[in-house]
């Protein structure tokens, strides 16, 4: 991203960054946490459980927190989502559990579930003290395709229930976007390679690294080498935006520019541009524009074609862009990358009208989605997804899917958990019946 | 603002709210502060023979908490003054010098013999003390030793020393009453004949508060071994206003003049024990958990409450007894629902879950496969059981029914009373 005299390291001391990426939201203490499990109504048939897409007790893991017994709250938690302490820190609760939260209603502040439910969880999975017993030994192998959440919930329910796991992970390090992709600040200290550790502590799982599929084995072999497939492979191509200029320097992807980020040692060492322009409204989009601002970019204009309802990016989201000091532009399409080598704007057109509005950039980050990497056209696809039922099938007898790589899938952490989950399941019951 | 200046038995003080005999009231030091704050008197810890008694310097208090540590209810083991007699008399000598609109009151506590009522209740009211509380109510250590609670639980013994105080002492004397007892009416009748000019309930109840979940032994110890202490609070309220009640509604001692003691928090908790039959409240735990400030919501709240029923503090005294009966002179002809104000509902389904798993399945959860939460009057039987989960203040609320028939029984609605007595169902009905 060099070759622009705007783009440089060392925008702000490492203390400032340092206070720039601390936890966003900082852990309870225990009183913190006694005092809010209290506001907890331990309502019937919990609506924030119905909007967990795990379907966590939640009133249940709270009335634990109320009693002191943390081990058995988190026990609760984690048997329906193993990545409940990821979750905790990087659910949008404002658009799940929390917005569902009865006392919304009665004094517009809900119960804070996701700090909760970190609270329950830390301690066991920091102290990796193991929860889970494995049940006999089934003598089934079950290849997984992805070391992301979806690929590491199916992996470890399926090593709960007996069978033997092969995680074929394309990345250096397990975890996909937990620990590629998501905002430094929300996961500190390392936590996504803690969780992993955790979640492959169960035993009867083997990971293998920089093992993609199409670089060295297919589809087919997994199916004639395993008794069953899981894909999780996520999305791992970013979407073009088909303009002129996209190919100038300083145009990159987002999701290629926060991995740099989440993977570097010292960020005072990463390029910051002065004038940063971010297109796209969901949560990457997000995650690159704060961070570029945090890193000390002077100005960062976020663009997003549509209004703020369309935004995949909550309204909490939203607010933390803009009081992190990002500007956000509405229905405003881009037109064209400008510069010569290097850009240096990018021109928009205003939806609707003639006008149009010009930005300067030294920095353009695409955050307008991403799409699957190819490999799978033996399987049913839609809109660039595979096609799944409701066990996570896909069109393939054996062959199972789920995250973001499946129709249907939300670009959630916790959803790709459940899918994992609901596919461990089935493919345990297919194991069993075969 | 209505005068709260009350007269108990004579002894007058500028508000009806007393410091229990108790820890708040063990010095001149923390007396001054009391009524530096507005205090209206003070029952001064209880004075034994000398050499005093003595306490543990271990943990003396315990409490049940809510998870953001409010004190729910308290408990103690701490014993009678453990000062020197005349240490407490000169300081009581001063006080009632220094503060002379006050009401200063002694606890007395002495073995039962005669001889130790008449030798020391005269040197005791000559330091000025409005009146003698004698306390038969301390339910641990000194009960062991033949006194308090071991004298409140025989009411033969009760009226005897009652007698002793009587003879001894020329200013009023005030019998507290121990709760660890099946009926209160009997220990009161007993005070009353002994010529007690009034009771003060009630004193604590015996408690152990839980056990340390570590060692596995009682919580808290001393030295690895605990014993029984006395309970209080908020928690024994309930416990209080009942007994409290039961002496103002029985007709022989129904004009027994009663101080009332158990929980008092807030103004309103005095409000329950005057109307319910105590004509001035003493108060010691909650200022163990709040300190001397909480004086100025009790007085300020009584008195505003005062105003807004336009009432003055002697009509409030026993005003709602002629309401508390027998269960056998109910109305069981009477019939409520619980209706639930759908504008209010927060759709929690608390009162549902609990109607459901634990009374009479009155309570819906779903209406075309949304959350809702209504009753069902062909199943509700007026228990009240929603109306006490629902974390919504108003939102459940009981409704009278007054013409057509319940729907859950089909019986008509009749004005006409029905009680246990003349039940058709009854045994032992008393015919007409």
């Amino acid at each position: 991203m060099a070759g622009n005299e705007q783009i440089r390291s060392g925008r702000l001391s490492k203390a400032e960054v340092d206070e720039n990426f601390a936890d966003l939201h900082p852990p309870l203490t225990r009183s913190e946490a006694l005092i809010e499990a209290d506001r907890c109504y331990f309502c019937f048939d919990a609506p924030c459980t119905t909007a967990c897409p795990t379907g966590i007790d939640i009133p249940g893991f709270i009335q634990k927190i109320r009693s002191d017994n943390l081990r058995g709250s988190a026990h609760t938690i984690l048997r329906e989502n193993v990545m409940g302490g990821m979750c905790a820190r990087v659910c949008p609760t404002e658009i799940l559990c929390e917005e569902a939260c009865v006392r919304n209603t009665h004094e517009e502040k809900p119960v804070e579930i996701g700090l909760l439910q970190r609270h329950a969880t830390d301690p066991v999975i920091e102290n990796n003290d193991q929860l889970f017993q494995r049940a006999s030994a089934s003598g089934k192998k079950v290849a997984v395709v992805g070391g992301g959440p979806a690929g590491l919930s199916c992996a470890h329910r399926l090593a709960v229930l007996g069978h033997d796991v092969v995680v074929f992970n394309r990345n250096s390090k397990p975890g996909g976007l937990n620990e590629y992709g998501i905002a430094a600040y929300k996961t500190i200290d390392n936590f996504a390679q803690t969780e992993v550790d955790y979640i492959l502590s169960i035993g009867g799982i083997e990971l293998r690294n920089n093992s993609a599929l199409g670089e060295g084995f297919e589809l087919a072999e997994l199916c004639d080498d395993y008794d069953a497939v899981f894909l999780g492979v996520g999305l791992a191509l970013s979407n073009d935006l088909g303009i002129d200029g996209e190919d100038l320097d300083g145009v990159v992807n987002a999701i290629e520019y926060i991995a740099e980020l989440r993977q570097t040692d010292d960020k005072t060492t990463l390029p910051v541009g002065r004038d940063v322009v971010v297109i796209g409204g969901g949560m990457t989009a997000i995650d690159v524009a704060v961070q570029s601002k945090r890193l000390g970019a002077e100005q960062v204009h976020m663009v997003y074609r549509r209004g703020p309802e369309q935004m995949g990016a909550s309204v909490f989201e939203q607010a933390l862009a803009q009081t992190s000091g990002v500007t956000i532009h509405h229905w405003a399409s881009p037109e064209r990358m400008l510069g010569d080598g290097h850009v240096t704007g990018v021109e928009f057109a205003i939806n609707d009208s003639d006008d149009g509005m010009r930005l300067d950039a030294d920095v353009v980050f695409k955050a307008i989605g991403q799409k699957m990497d190819g490999g799978l056209d033996s399987l049913d696809i839609e809109a660039g997804r595979l096609v799944v039922d409701i066990d996570q099938k896909t069109s393939m007898d054996g062959v199972w899917a789920g995250g973001d790589c499946v129709v249907g899938g939300d670009d959630l952490t916790v959803s790709a958990v459940q899918h994992g989950k609901i596919a461990a399941i089935s493919i345990d019951r297919y194991l069993r019946d075969s | 603002m209505a005068d709260l200046k009350t007269e108990f038995l004579g002894i007058f003080s500028p508000n009806p709210f007393w410091l229990a005999s108790a820890p708040p009231t063990d010095k001149a030091y923390n007396v001054n502060r009391a009524f530096e704050a507005g205090w209206g008197g003070v029952v001064w810890k209880t004075l034994g023979e000398d050499p005093p008694i003595v306490n543990v310097s271990g943990p003396r208090y315990s409490t049940i908490q809510s998870n953001d540590r409010r004190v729910i209810g308290f408990n103690n083991i701490e014993l009678i003054t453990d000062r020197p007699l005349q240490i407490n008399l000169d300081e009581i000598r001063q006080i009632k010098k220094d503060w002379p609109d006050r009401a200063v009151v002694a606890s007395v506590m002495l073995p039962m013999n005669e001889a130790s009522w008449a030798k020391y209740l005269p040197i005791i009211e000559d330091t000025g003390v409005d009146g003698f509380e004698l306390n038969f109510g301390c339910p641990h250590g000194m009960s062991e030793r033949g006194m308090g609670a071991a004298v409140g639980q025989v009411p033969e013994y009760i009226q005897m020393a009652t007698e002793w105080a009587k003879a001894a002492a020329s200013v009023p004397v005030i019998v507290k009453l121990t709760p660890n007892v099946a009926s209160v009416v009997p220990p009161a009748k007993a005070a009353q004949d002994g010529g007690a000019d009034a009771v003060s309930l009630i004193n604590t109840i015996n408690s152990i508060m839980r056990v340390n979940y570590d060692t596995l032994t009682m919580y808290p110890t001393t030295d690895g071994m605990g014993t029984h202490g006395g309970y209080c609070g908020e928690a024994v309220k309930p416990i209080a206003l009942n007994m409290v009640a039961e002496i103002a509604r029985t007709r022989e001692t129904g004009s027994l003049p009663i101080s009332g003691i158990g929980g008092i928090t807030d103004w309103r908790d005095a409000v329950d024990f005057l109307a319910l039959g105590a004509s001035n409240v003493q108060v010691c735990t909650a200022a163990m958990v709040y300190g001397f400030k909480i004086i100025d919501d009790l007085v300020d709240g009584l008195s505003a409450f005062l105003d807004d029923k336009q009432l003055t503090f002697n009509e409030l005294v026993g005003k709602a007894v002629p309401s508390v009966t027998d269960w056998q002179h109910l109305n069981l002809n009477y019939i409520e629902k619980a209706v639930i104000d759908q504008d209010l509902c927060i759709k929690c389904g608390r009162c549902h879950v609990v109607c459901e798993d634990t009374s009479h399945q009155a309570i819906t959860n779903r209406l075309d496969g949304e959350r809702h939460f209504e009753v069902i009057d062909e199943e509700c039987v007026g228990c009240n059981l929603c109306v006490s989960v629902c974390p919504v203040d108003s939102c459940i609320s009981m409704q009278h029914l007054t013409a057509g028939s319940d729907p859950r029984t089909g019986n008509a609605i009749t004005d006409e009373k029905l009680t246990w007595t003349a039940h058709p169902n009854n045994p032992m009905r008393k015919s007409d």
